[in-house]
């Protein structure tokens, strides 16, 4: 794996596998909490131009479980009005000597700049970029779907997974439906017709309007955040509105197939994409998916930089 | 002044004749002054110097990206004679003071001839009407108005304008981009956007400004021009109003005849453009359009913009591409290579057509007792588009690097030779 | 390329390195007997199949994988990570067997000891080989060995066993033999 920067940039075979590996470092983790020497001598820095304690965390955890050294850089401020700031940090940490920088940005298509610039010599791995991906929470999300639905093996061919909320803004969206698809799961967009992206038909998802008639169906429940403010932007008239037609209701819940779960990528906003009963019921792996992005990330790192970077193959003259 | 013999030259339908310049006019053999310098122009085509409808010169106020003088510059390297300066300058160009200080400008570096094009409103604020009266009264001659970069949205001041300029044979040119359907956006809005996670700008934001514009300009009976059209629907509206008899002249960017969408999945902010790049479908409908005469003329819409602009994350980076240097040989790739139009047709878009739009009497023709604005093309010949060695001062270009073809060998202005290209 | 160990030697040599464990240990009771994957894992898996059937008990056979321990991770792409699986799930107190196939420059049993360091507190780490074919690059030794075989360093040794290769062979490539 070079950057991740894009769940497109994955295979199906390199998606598997981070998933896999995550497996067998989350059964290694088991209650001792260990480290492993692997990542000795590199040194991971979390750039976080927007606000993100869990995601920083967890990346920071993942980090250091593998031994590397962890620099947090927190640009302060949304108000950070030109990219400047994103060129010029990123030549500092160039020569602060990062082996890896983990990004998360308020523009789309910040970590492919990062990457594609060449302003810095690291891997590249985007936590967040805008609106555009998120590829990390995708994969801690098809681990979590898997580990619970598939038996912890293979792909998630078979899946109807139910994605809902503010598609639109959604950065776990569109890293979900991409890697979903590739993994081979049904996906169905659950959303007002205003927080759909125009251009959807392409995607090879299912669209509707009306969670009713999708709940019965649906193996995974994905509610995203719907942020308050887009009320302003009139996306739809009320609070209220939304979580009568979308919010995840006890009386959904109890609706839903069998052996079906209910996730969230957080934080979550009790009471209106998701109800709190429903968040805290049996079905419910909310709480899970924090601690399975953590074996998830340590996946990511080791495969970008466990071995030797493809960059360091480069110049020595192998390839990956 | 120089006068010059010029031998070996064909027009665009192929015919070759000797010209001769003298006083800064066309003339018969005859009249040729004495000691006129002899130009062989073997293998070369000679054309109308091009008019340029809507180009932003950024003086005064943005000496950084650009100037007077090297828009001047970059104008005759691509072979035009004429550019029309957008007044969205700082102060902007809403006064007789503004657009006389353009135009006195363009006169004493006299590469080319710099037309100033004055706002609609006051400040480009949309609200109160701009001394339309007092510009096209001043020195600079003004006839052309627009508030480009922002839309005249109110209804009531488009009508007012579209009213007012009647009495002075004046156009008002519309940026058509509807500010509630496109706040923040950053590209077309389609499958694209969707996935990139960068907020669209729909087809129907300038196609319903269109189409109020036209049906406004039918009512008032008043000239209209709409700016840099992009979409298939945009082309549509212009061709049923024109077939209704609407005064309403438009124009295309010769990047919006070539470039589309997905450039925009490198996230290189040198793709970012108002208004935004578009689909396949259309291109091919704006090269249709221009090809039937529904669309006018090729405007560059040169937007120059210095490297901080561009060299940051998309949302952050300045919308615009500029286009002096490379509109003739994209557009002659584009609509002549392609057997859409002849050299001819291509010519008349270039030149002929923005000039009498404009009024711009003295470009647009190589006939005798013409003014001497022309140009000699190589059409033979291919050349490449190097960014950092372009006459204009910014360096954003989305062709760098290409190989295009028609080689701008010298220009001419007024009888003056303005632009020579060094041998490679 | 030639056989140095056929079917039936392999399964001899087995059996005898089964006894010698289970002498040299008084018995089975406090064993855990972790292979290195890929093949030693197999190995492990048949040797605790024998002491099961000579003690008529039903031992499990373990795994340890040393990837994320190797010292020559930076030079290669990242390798795929293999299963580590703890019978018993500790193993503090409990006599460790480590079993591989090909004991060559000892780098490979050094991480296997770094990682047993990092899983707990063995009562004793004891390592049994198939093949041992010399040029130690670390002071680390066998206790139970299969074979000897004298190698130059630029042959190469490889097992094959039925369990992934369809065949049981030792073959030795690259010499003039």
């Amino acid at each position: 794996m070079k950057h991740l920067l894009s769940i497109a940039d994955l295979s199906k075979d390199e998606a598997i596998e981070v998933l896999d590996t995550a497996a067998e470092l989350a059964r290694l983790s088991e209650g001792t909490g260990k480290k492993f020497p692997t990542l000795r001598g590199r040194t991971v820095v979390n750039l976080f131009f927007e606000d993100s304690t869990r995601t920083r965390i967890s990346f920071e955890a993942a980090a250091k479980r593998l031994s590397a050294d962890v620099i947090n850089f927190a640009a302060k401020g949304s108000s950070v009005s030109k990219g400047e700031s994103l060129k010029d940090t990123a030549l500092t940490l160039q020569a602060m000597g990062a082996d890896a920088v983990v990004i998360r940005h308020g523009a789309s298509g910040a970590a492919h700049q990062l990457a594609k610039q060449e302003w810095m010599k690291g891997v590249v791995i985007n936590a967040g970029d805008g609106t555009h991906e998120h590829p990390t929470q995708a994969l801690l999300d098809a681990f979590t779907i898997r580990r619970h639905l598939k038996e912890n093996q293979g792909d998630l061919s078979g899946i109807k997974v139910g994605i809902i909320g503010d598609i639109l803004h959604s950065r776990v969206a569109r890293s979900n439906i991409l890697l979903l698809k590739k993994l081979g799961a049904e996906v169905v967009l659950i959303a007002p017709p205003t927080l759909i992206p125009v251009g959807v038909a392409k995607w090879e998802v299912g669209v509707s309007y009306s969670l009713d008639d999708q709940i019965k169906s649906l193996d995974v429940v994905m509610a995203l955040r719907v942020q308050k403010e887009r009320m302003n932007d009139l996306y739809f008239p009320t609070e209220r509105e939304y979580a009568r037609g979308y919010g995840l209701t006890s009386e959904r819940m109890k609706q839903m197939k069998t052996k079906s779960i209910v996730m969230h990528p957080g934080p979550m906003n009790r009471g209106l994409e998701i109800s709190a009963e429903s968040a805290d019921s049996q079905r419910s792996v909310i709480v899970e998916q924090v601690a399975n992005g953590v074996s998830v990330r340590m996946a990511v790192l080791y495969l970008t930089l466990g071995g030797a970077t493809f960059k360091e193959l480069a110049s020595s003259g192998e390839s990956l | 002044m120089s006068s010059y013999r010029i031998t070996g030259a064909k027009d665009s339908n192929g015919k070759a004749s000797e010209y001769f310049i003298s006083d800064g006019k066309f003339v018969n053999e005859g009249e040729l002054a004495g000691g006129a310098k002899n130009i062989d122009a073997k293998g070369l085509t000679i054309l109308p110097g091009f008019v340029d409808l809507h180009t932003h010169l950024r003086e005064p106020g943005r000496e950084d990206a650009e100037t007077v003088l090297t828009a001047s510059m970059a104008a005759a390297t691509g072979g035009f004679t004429a550019i029309s300066a957008m007044p969205n300058t700082l102060p902007v160009a809403d006064t007789a003071g503004v657009v006389e200080q353009v135009y006195r400008l363009g006169k004493y570096h006299g590469v080319c001839d710099v037309f100033p094009i004055g706002a609609v409103t006051v400040g480009q604020s949309g609200a109160q009407l701009a001394e339309l009266a007092a510009m096209n009264q001043s020195e600079a001659g003004v006839r052309i108005f627009s508030d480009d970069g922002h839309c005249v949205f109110d209804p009531l001041v488009m009508r007012r304008a579209l009213e007012y300029v009647k009495i002075f044979d004046g156009v008002i040119a519309q940026h058509a981009q509807d500010p509630r359907l496109t706040q923040d956006s950053q590209m077309n809005e389609g499958e694209i956007s969707a996935r990139l996670g960068l907020k669209g700008w729909p087809a129907v934001a300038e196609e319903a400004i269109i189409a109020r514009d036209v049906l406004l300009a039918e009512h008032v009976d008043s000239r209209l021009h709409i700016c840099h059209v992009t979409t298939a629907g945009g082309v549509e509206i212009i061709r049923s109003a024109k077939k209704r008899g609407i005064k309403v002249t438009a124009e295309v960017t010769p990047h919006h005849l070539l470039l589309t969408d997905d450039l925009a999945e490198s996230y290189d902010p040198v793709y970012k453009v108002n208004p935004p790049l578009r689909t396949k479908a259309d291109v091919q409908a704006l090269r249709e359009g221009l090809a039937d005469g529904t669309i006018d003329i090729v405007a560059t819409d040169h937007a120059p913009h210095p490297h901080e602009s561009k060299d940051c994350e998309w949302s952050a980076a300045a919308f615009g591409m500029v286009g002096l240097e490379t509109a003739f040989s994209i557009a002659y790739q584009a609509m002549v290579e392609t057997k859409l139009i002849t050299l001819t047709q291509l010519v008349d878009r270039l030149s002929k057509n923005p000039a009498e739009i404009g009024r711009y009497k003295d470009h647009g023709s190589i006939s005798i007792g013409a003014r001497a604005n022309f140009t000699l093309v190589d059409l033979h010949a291919n050349w490449q588009v190097e960014r950092l060695k372009l006459a204009s001062k910014s360096k954003n270009t989305p062709f760098d690097g290409m190989v295009l073809p028609g080689v701008i060998t010298k220009t001419f202005h007024n009888g003056a030779l303005v632009y020579e290209r060094n041998s490679k | 390329m030639s056989v140095i160990l056929n079917s039936g030697e392999i399964s001899r040599a087995l059996r005898r390195i089964s006894h010698e464990i289970l002498e040299k240990n008084h018995g089975p009771e406090n064993l855990l007997l972790l292979g290195i994957p890929t093949r030693g894992a197999y190995l492990s898996r048949r040797i605790a199949g024998a002491i099961s059937e000579i003690e008529k008990i039903n031992l499990e056979s373990g795994t340890l994988d040393i990837t994320m321990y190797r010292d020559d991770l930076r030079l290669k792409a990242p390798r795929t990570l293999l299963p580590t699986n703890i019978p018993g799930g500790s193993i503090d107190g409990r006599d460790v067997v480590l079993i591989d196939d090909v004991f060559f420059s000892g780098r490979t049993i050094r991480a296997a000891l770094d990682a047993l360091n990092e899983l707990g507190r063995p009562k004793s780490v004891q390592l049994a080989v198939l093949i041992d074919r010399g040029h130690r690059e670390l002071p680390i030794r066998a206790d139970f060995v299969g074979k000897n075989i004298p190698t130059a360093k630029e042959e190469s040794v490889r097992v094959h066993l039925s369990e992934i290769d369809s065949v049981d062979e030792v073959l030795i490539e690259g010499s003039s033999q």
